[in-house]
């Protein structure tokens, strides 16, 4: 068989050419459909105003729509009219920054207490309980107890990105300790290594990879929670952005921000698995 | 030289000299610490009746793999054990390495009980133990560093390169363990321990995974450190071949459970020994024959004689005729 490295991504944008036909179709054919209901209210059209025009109409955009929106948003990212009227770009860099804060938050307590339950069976054996426990609770479950404790939005947002990156990072942590090569250490007790320039010249690189496959879950669960937190705390981020917009019934923006929701967390993965291979060391 | 051909060989079997005789237990370990007269007729390293039991579930005092362990190791000797899998060779090591404890028993080397790990022993682990995320320079480095932390950079990469130039890897230091054939691995595994300059050397199996060809070339290049830096070498083999290629002393164990020291066999062919030419001497067949029946028959075989003291295992010198010490 020969080798057709074109092949994978022809294919690719042929599906993406028969979805956004069948896309294009599918609305232009429910519009269609539209103009003959019935006629509207009077009353409630002059209520209604400009949006009266549309009728009946569905609210489900063309791609055509979708993609003069995307441009919109991409030529004027950062624009701030307001609470409601806030630019994608600003959006989304106030839901990265939550998902950083609470994230590498989570990081700093994982990574040393991981370390410790992972050299420790006596620890972990005590531990192992609470993690138990602790670690299958939905995140958001614990909002309104941080909104009831923490008194600010914001900051249960991040506590929440917090508690959720927490845990595959503490178990990847300590199962990668744990599992160091019995020979490595000894080698490092033969040669009479401190416990400190053990932990980080032997322990850590050896235990790396687990780690940063903890992390890597991690950030992709933070990236899916931060945006049912923001749609619950409200104010700012792209969560918000999305129930703002379908309170507005813009599905256009709606379906703008799930694009780019999909392409930040797939940028974010990407990071990581970038970090992950330059750590990563092969026997 | 017919002697030499015969399958049976008469064998010379004699105790130590009075003054290399252990003395009884409890003198000695007064003596060992404090008697400076006693003290130049203790070998190097010594082990007294080492012992070590595994706990297993059910059996309040399991058997133990060896018990009853006592030899000695003069400074400069290479000193290999022979026996079977199971007989307890690499649990031996690593309680000389300070690795692991013993049940009972104790070791001293220089006159110090070990008492876990130390910088004065080196270890070569079977499977080379190198970490993989480290280039051999930096394996090596490593080593030397923690030897020598007050030494400057440059200082502890020239120590590091001039112990893998010894070993014939100048032109991989720079490469990562995963890129190098098994054999250079092992010979980073064994500069990493000659560079830390220890006391004492001690080689777990070292070449038990690499073809015939590579752990031949390996054999001659540490042959040759260990005369460069006269080496105290303990090494675990079970290929008779390298014992008598290396060994100065050959310690043979029986089967385990309860393993013991059969013998030590003293190799009647002087260094320096070369692989070339080993064969050709009279005296190789009579020992290997002497080394492969014991393997096949007598470490299965073996129970103790009327003469045969534990604490004091006989020195055999095969080819030699039989006539009492």
């Amino acid at each position: 068989m020969t080798r057709k490295p074109w092949l994978a991504p022809l294919l690719s944008a042929l599906f993406f050419a028969l979805f956004v036909g069948a896309w294009y179709l599918a609305t232009t054919a429910s519009s269609g459909g539209a103009g003959a209901a019935p006629a509207m209210d009077p009353e409630y059209a002059a209520l209604m105003g400009a949006q009266a025009q549309a009728g009946g109409q569905s609210a489900m955009p063309g791609p055509g729509e979708v993609a003069a929106k995307i441009w919109e948003h991409v030529s004027d990212p950062f624009y701030d009219r307001g609470t409601n009227d806030k630019g994608l770009g600003i959006q989304i860099a106030y839901s990265i920054a939550r998902v950083l804060a609470g994230y590498l938050l989570a990081a700093l307590v994982a990574i040393p207490l991981g370390f410790v339950i992972g050299m420790s069976p006596l620890v972990y054996k005590a531990l192992d309980p609470f993690i138990q426990i602790l670690k299958p609770i939905s995140p958001l479950a614990w909002m309104p107890l941080a909104l009831y404790t923490i008194k600010d939005s914001g900051i249960s947002a991040i506590f929440v990105i917090f508690i959720c990156s927490l845990w595959p990072m503490l178990v990847n942590t300590a199962f990668g300790v744990a599992s160091v090569r019995r020979e490595w250490l000894n080698v490092a007790r033969t040669l009479e290594v401190s416990p400190l320039r053990k932990a980080f010249l032997v322990i850590l690189p050896a235990a790396a990879p687990t780690i940063l496959t903890g992390m890597r879950i991690s950030i992709g669960i933070a990236w899916l929670v931060i945006v049912a937190a923001e749609m619950l705390v409200g104010g700012t981020g792209i969560g918000y952005f999305v129930w703002n917009e379908w309170n507005n019934l813009s599905i256009t923006n709606i379906i703008t921000a799930i694009l780019l929701i999909g392409l930040v967390g797939m940028l974010l993965d990407h990071l990581l698995a970038w970090v992950a291979r330059a750590i990563s060391w092969r026997e | 030289m017919s002697a030499a051909l015969a399958p049976v060989v008469p064998l010379k079997t004699q105790t130590r000299d009075p003054v290399e005789a252990a003395p009884p237990p409890s003198a000695g370990s007064s003596a060992d610490k404090k008697g400076p007269i006693t003290m130049s007729t203790q070998p190097f390293l010594k082990v007294e009746g080492l012992k070590r039991q595994f706990p297993q579930p059910g059996s309040p005092d399991p058997a133990p793999v060896f018990e009853d362990v006592h030899f000695g190791i003069e400074r400069g000797q290479f000193v290999c054990v022979l026996g079977h899998s199971g007989c307890g060779k690499t649990t031996i090591l690593n309680i000389l390495a300070g690795l692991d404890e013993a049940s009972a028993g104790h070791v001293i080397m220089d006159g110090r009980e070990v008492r876990g790990p130390s910088l004065d022993r080196g270890v070569v682990f079977q499977g080379h133990a190198l970490m993989p995320w480290l280039s051999a320079l930096k394996n090596v480095e490593f080593a030397v560093r923690s030897r020598h932390p007050d030494w400057s950079a440059k200082q502890v990469r020239e120590h590091a390169v001039k112990y893998l130039e010894l070993v014939h890897l100048g032109h991989a230091l720079d490469k990562k363990p995963a890129e190098l054939s098994g054999g250079m691995k092992q010979r980073v595994g064994i500069a990493r321990a000659f560079s830390i300059e220890p006391k004492m050397l001690l080689l777990d199996e070292p070449f038990g995974a690499l073809d015939a060809l590579t752990r031949g070339s390996i054999q001659d290049e540490l042959i040759g450190i260990v005369e460069a830096t006269q080496q105290t070498v303990f090494m675990i083999t079970h290929d008779v071949d390298e014992a008598i290629l290396l060994a100065d002393r050959i310690v043979l164990m029986t089967n385990g459970p309860r393993a013991k020291i059969a013998e030590i066999v003293v190799n009647p062919l002087a260094r320096p020994r070369v692989r070339e030419t080993l064969h050709q001497q009279p005296a190789f067949y009579t020992l290997r024959n002497h080394l492969v029946d014991f393997l096949v028959k007598r470490s299965r075989e073996f129970q103790p004689g009327p003469g045969w003291d534990a604490k004091n295992p006989p020195l055999v010198h095969p080819g030699q005729s039989s006539q009492p010490a």
